[in-house]
C-alpha cells in the first residue's frame, strides 16, 4: 500500500520520522507496521519530548527497589514488604467520554500495580475541571460551558467510583481543583498503590528463549484503536468524533484478572507479565522483549477476538481493557491456563519468546510485521524541543487585595474590619477549590479492605498494613496556578507540600511518583516550563531524600489553541512506623494549646484570596526555603513520634485562617471545636503586620500543631534546636473561631455556620435541579 | 464452630469478613468458592459485600443461580445461620431467602459513609449481644441499598418483629434525615420468619476494630459466635 503524506498525518508521524522508520527497517513498512510505529513513537508511549529532561530527576535512594522504566515503581517499607505505586493521566479520554475515560484510567493504573505482583490496596486521584459556579461565568457561551464542566465532573467522579468500588480498592484521597484553563482540558490523574513481598515481585520481561507467550483476560475488540495517538495531539472542535478511541471498562473482568494473575504468580509458572495498556498488544510484546534482550513472535489468529474480521492492524492497536500478556516457563503453560480457566477468563498461548530481539507478528499465515524491538523502544525519536525564556511573574498584588477587600466591605455594608475579614474567610471556604470534597469522596468506597485509618479529608490518606506494625501515608499535590506564574518554584512548592502533608500524618516521606500535565510541547514556552518544572522537582526531591520512582507525562492538554497551566502532580508516600503515631489535622479537645511552626510572609501572589476577591491569577508565587521547610517538617515529625502532638495540619491554600477553620471542623465521631487565636507573637516573630497576609498568605513551611499544655515546652525546645520558628497562637475551646491581632478582633464566626457553608458548597453547585434537567 | 465466607468472583469484602472472624473474634473460618456445593462442614455462612458477578444487570441477579446458593438455601432451611452483608443482602433478596428488593439509592449515587443504625430486636442470633435499641455506628458503601417491598410484606415484617436494624440519628431517633438511601421505614436490615437468615446493608466488618474508628460491628459477629455455641451445645 502507498504511504502518502495524508496517511502519515493521520498517524501523527512526520516526514523525517517516517524516513527514520525506513532506515531502521531497511525497507518500507507494511500498513500494520506503520500503525505499530505510530503508537510506539507517539508522545504518550515514547516520551519523545520529555525523556531528555526526565533524566535529571533523582531516581536513587536507599528504599528503592524499582525505579522508572517498569510498570510501576517499587520501594521497600521494611519487614520484607514492598510497595508498588504509580500515577497516570487519563485526561484526553476523560474529556471526550468522562465516565469511561475516567473508569479506564483507574483500570489501567490498577493493572500497572498488580502486574508487578502487588495487590492494590489504595487508590487516589487528582482532578482538575473548569469552573462549576454560575458566578464564575463570563462571556456569551459561559453558561453552557459551566453546565458542561459540571457534567464532566459528575461523569468523571462516577466513572472513577464505579470502577474502583466494584474492583474493591478503596479510593482514599486526592485533590480536586477548578480553573478556567481546565474547561476544555479536564485533568484526570489516577494513582494506585499495592503491597508485595520483596521476593514476589514480577517484572515485564520476556525471559527464556522458547518460553510461551500467553494472552489472558478480556477479548480484543475494536475499541481504543489509536488511543495513545489520540492522547498525543491537541484537540480541535471535532474532538467528539474521537469518542470511539475511548475504551470501555469492565471492573468485574479486572477483578477476575487480578485474582487469577496473583494466583498464577504464586504458583511460580510465570516468568514475566505486562499489562496491555496504551498501544495494547504492541507495547506489551515489544517492551517485554526489549527489557529482556529477547524477541517475541505472536500469531494473531490465536488472539481471542470480540468482533469478526479484525485486521492485524486493528488487533495490534486495539486498547481493549482488562488484558495481560504473560510469559510462562515452557512446559508449565497448563498450570497457568488452568488458573485462568478457573476464573472464567480467556487464556491462550499466542506465541513464544525468540532470541532475535524482534517483534514478529503473524496473521493468516503471513508475517505482517517484523520489527527490531529497539526500533520501537530505545530507537524511538528523542527531541530536544526548542524553548524560549518565560517571564516569571513578580507583580505585587497588594493593591489588588486592598481593592478586593474594599469591595467586600461595600458589598456587605461592613462596619468593622472583623466583618470584612470574616466574610473573606467565608468566601474562601465556600470556593470550590477550598470547599469540602465530601460530594466527591462520598461516591468512592474509601473503606473496603478495612485498612483506612484516616478517612478522607485530612492532610494525607493513611492505611494500615495488616501484615506489619506500620502504616502508609500518601498525598497528591499540585498547584497549576503557581506553576503557570513560576514553574520551577511551583514544582518545588508542590513537592514540599506533599512531603509536609505526609509528615503531618506522622509519616517519614519515602518516595515520589509524578504526573506531568502540560500543553503542547511544540510550543517553546511550554517546553521551557516543562524543563523548569523538572529542575524544581529534582531539587526538592533531592532535598527531601525522596527518589522519583516513575510516573507519567501528559502533553497536548490543549483544545482549540488553549492550553492548561503547567500542572505537575506530585504523589508522595511515607511510612508511619507505629500505628499510634498516626495524626490528623483536627483539634481534639478543649484546653489544648495551638502552636504555629514557621513564618508568615506577604505571600498573597497567586493566592486563593486573590482569586476569590478578584478572579485574577497573577503575582509573585511564594518562595520556598528548603532548609526552613526541612526544619519545620523535622520538628513536626519528631514531636509526633515523641507522642507530644494532638493534631497537625499543613497550612497552605487559603492561608492560616482557612487552615485553622479546617482544624476546627468536625470529623467522624469527633465534634467540631472552637479556637481562640491571638496572632501578636506570630506577627512579631514573622515581622509581618499586614492583616490580609497574616490571615490568608500562602507562605510555605508552616504547620499548625495542637498539643496538651504540658507538652508545649518540649515541642518548643525541639523547634529551638532545629532552628524553626514556633509560636503559641491560641487555645482550642468554645464554639467560635476567633482571631485577634493587637487587641483587635479580625475574625469571629461560629464554627458551626462556617462548617455548614463549607460542607454544602460543592453539592449546592452540582446538585441543583436545573443541572439535573440539563443531563 | 466454623464460619464460612462465600467467595463469588466479584466479592470484595470476603477478605475483610474473613479477617474479622478469624483475627478479631478469633473463630475458625474458611472461604467457600462459589462453584462449591458441599457446605455442610460449616455452622454459619456469611455472604460478603462486593459485586458478585459484576452486577451489571441488577445486584445479585446472577448470583442467585450460582451452585453455592443452592446449598446455602438448603443450609438455611435446615436452620443454619446465614448473614448477607451489603451485596450479600441483595443476593439473599434475589434468591428469595429474604423478602423485598434493594433499589437504587434515592439520590441515584453510590454512597460511602458512616451512618447510625438502631438495633430493633435482640431476639435474633445476630443481635443477642446487643442492647435493645442500641445505636451502632457502621459504614455503608452501596449504590443499591434502598429497601423496598409491597405493603403486605412490610406489614408482616413490622408485625413479626423482623426489622432488625433501622437507620437513625446519633441519638437513636428514626428520621428522614438519617435515612441515607430512601429505604422504606428506614430499614437497614431484616431477617426471615425463622430468624436464622439476616440481611443488612451496613458493613459490620468495617467497624470491628477501634483503629478503624468504630468497633460497634463486632457485637454482630460476637452474637453469632455466642448463638452458635448455644446451638452446638443443644445439638450435643
Amino acid at each position: 500500500m502507498d504511504i502518502t503524506p495524508e496517511l502519515l498525518d493521520q498517524h501523527n508521524l512526520t516526514e523525517p520520522e517516517y524516513g527514520r522508520i525506513k532506515e531502521l527497517l531497511g525497507r518500507e513498512p507494511s500498513f500494520t507496521e506503520l500503525g505499530i510505529f505510530s503508537v510506539m513513537w507517539s508522545e504518550h508511549c515514547s516520551y519523545k519530548s520529555s525523556k531528555i529532561h526526565l533524566r535529571r530527576l533523582p531516581t536513587e535512594g536507599e528504599c528503592l527497589v524499582q525505579g522508572p522504566g517498569e510498570n510501576a515503581g517499587i520501594v521497600d517499607i521494611g519487614d520484607g514488604w514492598c510497595v508498588a505505586f504509580k500515577i497516570e493521566s487519563h485526561n484526553h479520554p476523560s474529556f471526550i467520554e468522562p465516565y469511561q475515560g475516567a473508569a479506564t484510567g483507574v483500570g489501567g493504573i490498577l493493572r500497572d500495580i498488580f502486574t508487578m505482583g502487588a495487590r492494590p490496596v489504595a487508590s487516589m486521584n487528582s482532578l482538575r475541571f473548569g469552573p462549576i459556579r454560575d458566578e464564575d461565568s463570563t462571556g456569551d457561551e459561559s453558561g453552557k460551558i459551566i453546565q458542561r464542566n459540571r457534567r464532566i465532573m459528575a461523569g468523571v467522579v462516577k466513572g472513577l467510583g464505579d470502577y474502583g468500588n466494584a474492583f474493591g480498592v478503596p479510593t482514599i484521597g486526592g485533590e480536586v481543583y477548578f480553573a478556567d484553563c481546565y474547561s476544555l482540558n479536564p485533568l484526570v490523574n489516577a494513582f494506585a498503590l499495592g503491597l508485595v513481598r520483596r521476593e514476589q515481585i514480577f517484572y515485564g520481561k520476556a525471559e527464556g528463549i522458547g518460553n510461551s507467550v500467553i494472552y489472558v483476560g478480556a477479548k480484543t475488540g475494536r475499541d481504543g484503536i489509536h488511543g495513545a495517538t489520540m492522547a498525543s495531539a491537541e484537540f480541535d472542535e471535532a474532538a467528539m468524533e474521537k469518542r470511539p478511541t475511548v475504551q470501555v471498562g469492565d471492573p468485574f473482568a479486572e477483578k477476575l484478572l487480578l485474582e487469577a494473575c496473583l494466583e498464577a504468580m504464586r504458583d511460580g509458572a510465570i516468568v514475566g507479565i505486562q499489562d496491555m495498556g496504551a498501544a495494547g498488544l504492541t507495547s506489551s510484546s515489544c517492551e517485554m522483549g526489549a527489557r529482556a534482550g529477547t524477541g517475541i513472535e505472536i500469531n494473531l489468529d490465536l488472539v481471542p477476538q470480540r468482533e469478526t474480521a479484525m485486521t492485524a492492524y486493528e488487533m495490534m492497536l486495539s486498547e481493549s481493557q482488562e488484558r495481560m500478556l504473560i510469559v510462562s516457563e515452557r512446559g508449565r503453560e497448563r498450570q497457568v491456563l488452568e488458573i485462568f480457566q478457573r476464573w472464567d477468563l480467556d487464556a491462550v498461548i499466542i506465541g513464544r519468546v525468540t532470541g532475535d530481539q524482534r517483534l514478529r507478528v503473524v496473521h493468516n499465515g503471513t508475517v505482517v510485521a517484523d520489527i527490531p524491538n529497539v526500533a520501537l523502544t530505545d530507537e524511538a525519536p528523542r527531541y530536544d524541543r526548542p524553548q524560549i525564556a518565560i517571564i516569571i511573574n513578580t507583580e505585587n498584588v497588594e493593591p489588588k487585595i486592598t481593592a478586593g477587600l474594599k469591595k467586600v466591605e461595600t458589598e456587605i455594608r461592613a462596619a468593622t474590619r472583623t466583618q470584612v475579614m470574616t466574610e473573606a474567610l467565608r468566601r474562601l471556604i465556600v470556593s470550590p477549590n477550598l470547599a469540602s470534597k465530601e460530594w466527591v469522596y462520598r461516591q468512592y468506597d474509601h473503606m473496603v479492605r478495612t485498612n483506612t485509618v484516616v478517612l478522607p479529608g485530612s492532610d494525607a490518606a493513611v492505611i494500615r498494613v495488616k501484615e506489619t506494625r506500620r502504616s502508609l501515608a500518601m498525598s497528591l499535590d499540585a498547584n497549576g496556578r503557581y506553576c503557570r506564574l513560576n514553574p520551577r518554584e511551583g514544582a518545588r512548592l508542590a513537592v514540599a507540600e506533599s512531603a509536609r502533608n505526609v509528615v503531618c500524618s506522622g509519616a517519614r516521606p519515602l518516595a515520589v511518583t509524578n504526573c506531568l500535565n502540560f500543553a503542547s510541547p511544540e510550543r517553546p514556552e511550554v517546553m521551557r516550563s516543562f524543563s523548569e518544572t523538572i529542575d524544581g522537582m529534582a531539587e526538592a526531591c533531592l532535598a527531601f531524600g525522596t527518589p522519583v520512582t516513575g510516573g507519567n507525562v501528559s502533553f497536548y492538554n490543549e483544545t482549540e489553541g488553549r492550553g492548561i497551566h503547567p500542572t505537575p502532580v506530585i504523589g508522595m508516600i511515607g511510612v508511619i512506623e507505629e500505628a499510634r503515631h498516626t495524626t490528623t489535622q483536627w483539634f481534639n479537645e478543649p484546653g489544648e494549646t495551638i502552636l504555629l511552626l514557621g513564618l508568615t510572609r506577604g505571600d498573597l501572589g497567586a493566592s486563593e484570596l486573590l482569586m476569590t476577591l478578584t478572579g485574577e491569577e497573577t503575582g509573585a508565587v511564594p518562595t520556598l526555603d528548603l532548609e526552613s521547610e526541612k526544619a519545620v517538617q523535622n520538628v513536626c515529625l519528631t514531636a509526633i513520634k515523641a507522642g507530644l502532638v494532638s493534631s497537625a495540619h499543613d497550612c497552605s491554600d487559603g492561608g492560616l485562617a482557612v487552615a485553622l477553620a479546617e482544624s476546627c471542623f468536625s470529623s467522624y465521631r469527633r465534634a467540631a471545636q472552637g479556637a481562640s487565636i491571638d496572632l501578636d507573637a506570630h506577627a512579631a516573630e514573622s515581622d509581618q503586620h499586614d492583616v490580609a497576609s497574616l490571615l490568608f498568605a500562602e507562605s510555605p513551611s508552616r504547620i499548625i500543631l495542637s498539643a496538651k499544655p504540658e507538652n508545649i515546652a518540649e515541642i518548643e525546645k525541639l523547634a529551638k534546636e532545629a532552628g524553626a520558628a514556633c509560636v503559641r497562637i491560641g487555645e482550642v475551646g468554645g464554639s467560635d473561631l476567633t482571631i485577634r491581632l493587637g487587641g483587635e478582633m479580625l475574625i469571629e464566626a461560629s464554627v458551626e455556620s462556617l462548617e455548614t457553608a463549607w460542607r454544602s458548597a460543592l453539592s449546592f453547585h452540582l446538585d441543583r435541579p436545573a443541572q439535573m434537567a440539563a443531563d | 464452630m466454623k464460619f464460612g465466607v462465600v467467595v463469588f468472583p466479584g466479592s470484595n469484602c470476603d477478605h475483610d469478613t474473613y479477617h474479622v472472624v478469624s483475627k478479631v473474634i478469633g473463630q475458625p473460618v474458611d472461604f467457600i468458592w462459589h462453584k462449591e456445593e458441599q457446605i455442610d462442614r460449616f455452622d454459619a455462612i456469611i455472604l460478603p459485600g462486593g459485586f458478585s458477578y459484576g452486577d451489571y444487570l441488577r445486584s445479585g441477579a446472577i448470583a442467585r443461580f450460582s451452585p453455592v446458593m443452592r446449598s446455602v438455601r438448603q443450609f438455611a432451611e435446615e436452620g443454619g445461620l446465614v448473614m448477607g452483608i451489603c451485596n450479600g443482602f441483595q443476593i439473599l433478596c434475589e434468591a428469595g431467602l429474604l423478602p423485598g428488593a434493594l433499589l437504587r439509592n434515592r439520590d441515584l449515587r453510590f454512597i460511602c459513609e458512616h451512618i447510625n443504625i438502631r438495633v430493633e430486636r435482640v431476639d435474633t442470633p445476630f443481635t443477642s449481644a446487643c442492647e435493645p435499641r442500641q445505636v451502632l455506628s457502621l459504614p455503608i458503601a452501596h449504590g443499591e441499598g434502598n429497601y423496598f417491598c409491597d405493603p403486605e410484606t412490610l406489614d408482616a415484617l413490622e408485625r413479626e418483629g423482623r426489622v432488625i436494624f433501622r437507620y437513625c440519628d446519633a441519638e437513636g431517633s428514626v428520621t428522614d434525615e438519617s435515612n441515607p438511601n430512601g429505604s422504606l421505614n428506614n430499614i437497614a436490615g431484616i431477617c426471615n420468619s425463622e430468624r436464622n437468615v439476616l440481611g443488612l446493608m451496613p458493613h459490620p466488618e468495617r467497624a470491628s476494630e477501634s483503629l478503624l474508628g468504630s468497633s460497634d460491628g463486632r457485637a454482630i459477629f460476637l452474637s453469632m459466635a455466642d448463638s452458635l455455641r448455644e446451638m452446638i451445645k443443644l445439638r450435643a
